[in-house]
């Protein structure tokens, strides 16, 4: 990024709220760990009643910085300045006498307290009285819109609730300066818009509010200003109503991004994977999928959406022969033999050496698929051990493939057999998928490839995803960004709490709302058995009028959307 | 209807060390401390009111005086709480500071407060040089087992045929213990008010479920866990020197002190982490303990129960640790997050390892 660039867009920064002093001001902060510089030079200034976004691709040090200003980290030089003044914040005590209050992407609750009992945690105010501590909570939901039992147990509570008392937790801290680092992960577009209503409240009501993501349309839906970071360096502040995704992720990126994924027709699809009735029920005895039926074909990508633990991972596996099935059928059409295997029958050895092929990216990335203490060589060879010659392994094949991968995603790596927990996320990921891909599958099942990926690594996994499906292979991938599986998927399966509640075609856009508002409905939708067979019925042929259909059952679900997501993600948490 | 009541008496009698024990360990374990060193540490208590008691003793002290009385109770039992609350703080630095694993540090605790109890034991009956293998206070023994007066007045009034058996005996069931069990009572209602009703318990359970998240609201982990490891150490040291000083009526004897230790550490679960529920939990395996003793012999209905064998009274020993294995067994059918352990039992606390 030029000088030039920079310079100009820091002296154009206006003052949106009118208000002279900032409310938080950075000037100059520099932290480096070890050799590593995180954070070099970085200015920066929030007003009161102001939205502050701050973008960056993963390891561009957004939330090193935050961290600093909430005082889990001391910067090595610089200065902070609150309301004008210079300060040291050395702890997050320090940060809380500031009014600085900041939202943690991993929660910090305890999950059989209460809401009330987490958000008066570690404070302390004289009687302890909880009745009285519960009517504030109530007050300050109130005041700012947010939905909340102050009684319920947070072990009851959906991902987006559990935000809520988060959030809830620093505004009765009386906190002014909000942090957020990336709230919306883990939200449907619902409680998205849900959030970003309060955020606007609250800088209505005066307070300063940084909030980082990934995201680039909901920087711009939400954001009065943009303050762009790369690589550890600070790239410059612009205002959002100035600027547009586009000049966004330039600046961001250092060099101009083609946005649009590329998508193909499917060239002459042929079902590939037929599954009828699928019904599965987790170790607790509840019922994880309901009545799944749906059809994979051969040279498309099919999206799977839903909110986290509405058993897209139990469906992947269920397929891959890792799942129990209570009943169901999962047929396989053989393109090398032209017939038709039942892959229930199998073991989830047999069923990957047809080629049907799971990657699975959990939350910590490192769970399934990788061995995080092995380097890459040892990590394709988890595919290959058998295949050496009697006792002994063979090591060359797999380290040629390690190679390969290396060159071929671009994985920053010292070298192959540097333990894969080592690499960042990006390149653990490309390390997995490679894997899966480097085996020539004919059904390629991935979910969540580019969770925490900054946005060049998430299209190069879009592209090598995208070639597979012209090489013809069945590709099926759960995402979480909607405006991914949009722009990727040649049709997108909404899955709600274990039932399918709609196919949709991304190419059509229904009437009355937008595909990405009815794609959330559905993922919240309640469905009994009868409409999962009508949805499977259509999953053939989606079309417009059957979308328009679901969306008139729908349109009550709308108003309770987030709420019903019932115990969602407990058990990826 | 006699047997009935002294049955009764001689479970609670029972039920007070192990009271005391499991009072104390629900405390240390409500922090994430599993501290599996409570029967060395009962132990400790033990000997160290055994050992103040004793030196007491030598100084030919007059127990005719109120005062001297009262010194008396006060050496044994600071004694008693300081050896408990060394072994406390050796349990912490091990766990807390140096992030030993817990298991094996409480096991050793065990060996090693046994070893040491018996250790000064043995040192003392070489001094006394008794005859028997055993360290006699009675008069230390006689200060502490001192019960309501009133209690005698009624039984005598009842053996008079002045009031009815019955009431007697009601009297004497419920007002003829020592201080020190009625201390284990109101340490253990304390202790559930506490725990639930209070800042200082929400902080505690809050350091025993998620100690990064206490962490993070600024509350002295660490603090907070070596507060309450050392003062249920304290704790269950007095469940030591009540067995001696009123139970064994001030009778020391190598391993005398049972298997109650562990006893103690299958009340926590039994009673599902809730000192109030441990008040009941321990007069039942109290009573379980000891009802051997009472069976055999009586008609029930037309029946004659037989007596028991040497094998069979061990058996009902053992029933207290089958009615834990069944609460465990109930209570993880049930599946209710409030009856499970602390989140964070049994694992050390890096700050660093997020």
């Amino acid at each position: 990024m030029s000088e030039q660039t920079a310079s100009s867009a820091t002296a154009a920064t206006p003052n949106v709220s009118g208000s002279p002093v900032p409310a938080i001001e950075l000037r100059n902060i520099t932290k480096t760990f070890g050799e590593v510089i995180a954070n070099q030079g970085i200015n920066l200034s929030v007003y009161r009643g102001e939205i502050l976004s701050i973008l960056g691709e993963n390891g561009s040090g957004k939330t090193t910085l935050m961290n600093m200003i909430s005082g889990i980290y001391f910067p090595d030089s610089g200065h902070i300045f609150i309301d004008g003044e210079e300060v040291l914040i050395r702890s997050p005590k320090d940060a809380f006498r500031y009014k600085i209050g900041m939202i943690h992407q991993h929660f910090k609750l305890i999950d059989v307290f209460t809401a009330t009992e987490n958000i008066v945690l570690g404070l302390n105010d004289g009687r302890y009285d909880l009745p009285a501590y519960e009517e504030r909570v109530r007050e300050i939901c109130g005041r700012y819109g947010f939905v909340l039992d102050p009684k319920k147990k947070i072990y009851d509570m959906s991902v987006s609730e559990k935000q809520t008392v988060e959030i809830i937790k620093v505004l009765y801290r009386g906190a002014d300066i909000l942090i957020l680092d990336e709230p919306t992960a883990v939200l449907t577009p619902q409680e998205t818009d849900r959030l970003f209503d309060v955020l606007r409240r609250m800088r209505d009501d005066g307070k300063a509010i940084i909030i980082i993501t990934h995201k680039l349309h909901e920087v711009m839906a939400l954001s009065d200003k943009v303050a762009v970071l790369c690589k550890g360096r600070y790239i410059g502040t612009v205002v959002t109503k100035e600027t547009n995704e586009a000049k966004l992720t330039e600046m961001m990126v250092g060099e101009k991004v083609d946005l649009n994924i590329h998508r193909s027709e499917p060239k002459n699809p042929v079902p590939r994977l037929i599954v009828k009735g699928l019904n599965c029920k987790n170790e607790d005895g509840i019922a994880v999928l309901k009545n799944i039926s749906f059809t994979a074909q051969s040279g498309e990508i099919l999206g799977i959406a839903g909110i986290a633990g509405s058993g897209q991972r139990e469906l992947l596996e269920s397929i891959a022969g890792l799942q129990r099935l209570e009943s169901g059928e999962i047929t396989y059409m053989n393109p090398s033999t032209e017939k038709e295997e039942n892959l229930r029958n199998k073991s989830p050895r047999q069923i990957r050496e047809l080629g049907v092929r799971l990657s699975f990216v959990p939350e910590d990335r490192l769970g399934m698929g990788l061995v995080g203490n092995m380097g890459i060589i040892d990590n394709m060879m988890l595919r290959s051990y058998e295949s050496g010659r009697g006792f002994f392994l063979n090591r060359t094949a797999p380290a040629s493939l390690a190679d390969q991968i290396i060159s071929d995603l671009q994985v920053v790596t010292p070298n192959a057999k540097t333990p894969v927990r080592r690499l960042s996320g990006g390149n653990v990921q490309k390390v997995l998928v490679g894997r899966e891909i480097a085996s020539a599958p004919t059904v390629l099942m991935v979910a969540y490839p580019v969770r925490g990926l900054d946005i060049n690594s998430s299209f190069t996994i879009y592209r090598l995803l995208n070639e597979q499906k012209e090489k013809g292979v069945s590709i099926i991938f759960v995402g979480e960004d909607l405006d991914v599986l949009i722009e990727l998927c040649d049709r997108i399966l909404v899955l709600s709490s274990g039932s399918i509640s709609g196919i949709v075609d991304p190419r059509v856009t229904p009437e009355g709302m937008t595909l990405k508002e009815q794609i959330g409905l559905l993922m919240t939708k309640k469905v009994d058995e009868t409409a999962a067979d009508t949805a499977a019925d259509s999953s053939e042929k989606p079309a417009v009028a059957d979308s328009a259909a679901v969306q008139t059952e729908i349109t009550p679900a709308s108003e309770n959307g987030g709420k019903e997501a019932p115990n969602d993600g407990n058990q990826e948490s | 209807m006699t047997l009935f009541f002294s049955f009764i008496r001689r479970a609670v009698m029972q039920g007070v060390p192990l009271l005391y024990g499991s009072t104390g360990e629900i405390i240390t374990e409500k922090s994430g401390h599993l501290n599996l060193g409570i029967p060395g540490i009962m132990y400790m208590g033990a000997i160290g009111g055994v050992i103040g008691g004793f030196f007491y003793e030598q100084t030919g002290a007059d127990f005719g005086l109120w005062y001297v009385r009262l010194f008396a109770i006060l050496i044994a039992l600071t004694c008693s709480l300081v050896f408990s609350c060394l072994m406390g703080l050796l349990y912490c630095f091990l766990t807390v500071s140096l992030r030993a694993n817990q298991n094996v540090t409480g096991l050793a605790l065990t060996t090693f407060g046994v070893g040491v109890g018996n250790f000064f034991g043995g040192s003392l009956i070489k001094i006394s040089h008794a005859d028997v293998p055993t360290v006699t206070l009675t008069k230390t023994s006689g200060c502490f087992a001192k019960h309501l007066g009133f209690v005698d007045s009624v039984n005598k009034a009842a053996q008079a045929g002045k009031c009815p058996q019955i009431l007697a005996e009601l009297c004497q069931t419920v007002f003829s213990y020592s201080f020190l069990a009625y201390l284990s009572i109101i340490i253990a209602l304390v202790a559930a008010h506490v725990l639930m009703k209070t800042r200082t318990g929400l902080t505690l359970r809050a350091v025993g479920e998620d100690p990064a998240t206490a962490d993070a609201a600024g509350i002295n982990v660490n603090r907070y866990k070596y507060v309450s490891t050392c003062l249920g150490s304290m704790i269950a040291g007095l469940g030591g020197l009540y067995y001696i000083m009123d139970y064994a009526s001030g009778v020391w004897s190598s391993d005398g002190f049972g298997d109650r230790g562990w006893l103690s550490v299958a009340l926590v679960i039994f009673s599902l982490w809730r000192p109030g529920l441990a008040i009941i939990g321990s007069f039942i395996f109290g009573g379980m303990y000891i009802i051997h003793n009472y069976i055999g012999g009586q008609k029930l209905f037309f029946l004659t129960i037989p007596k028991l064998s040497m094998q069979a009274q061990e058996l009902f020993k053992m029933s207290p640790y089958v009615m834990t294995l069944l609460v465990l067994i109930f209570v993880s059918i049930k599946e209710k997050k409030e009856a499970l352990p602390p989140a964070h039992l049994g694992q050390n606390y890096f700050r660093e390892e997020r």
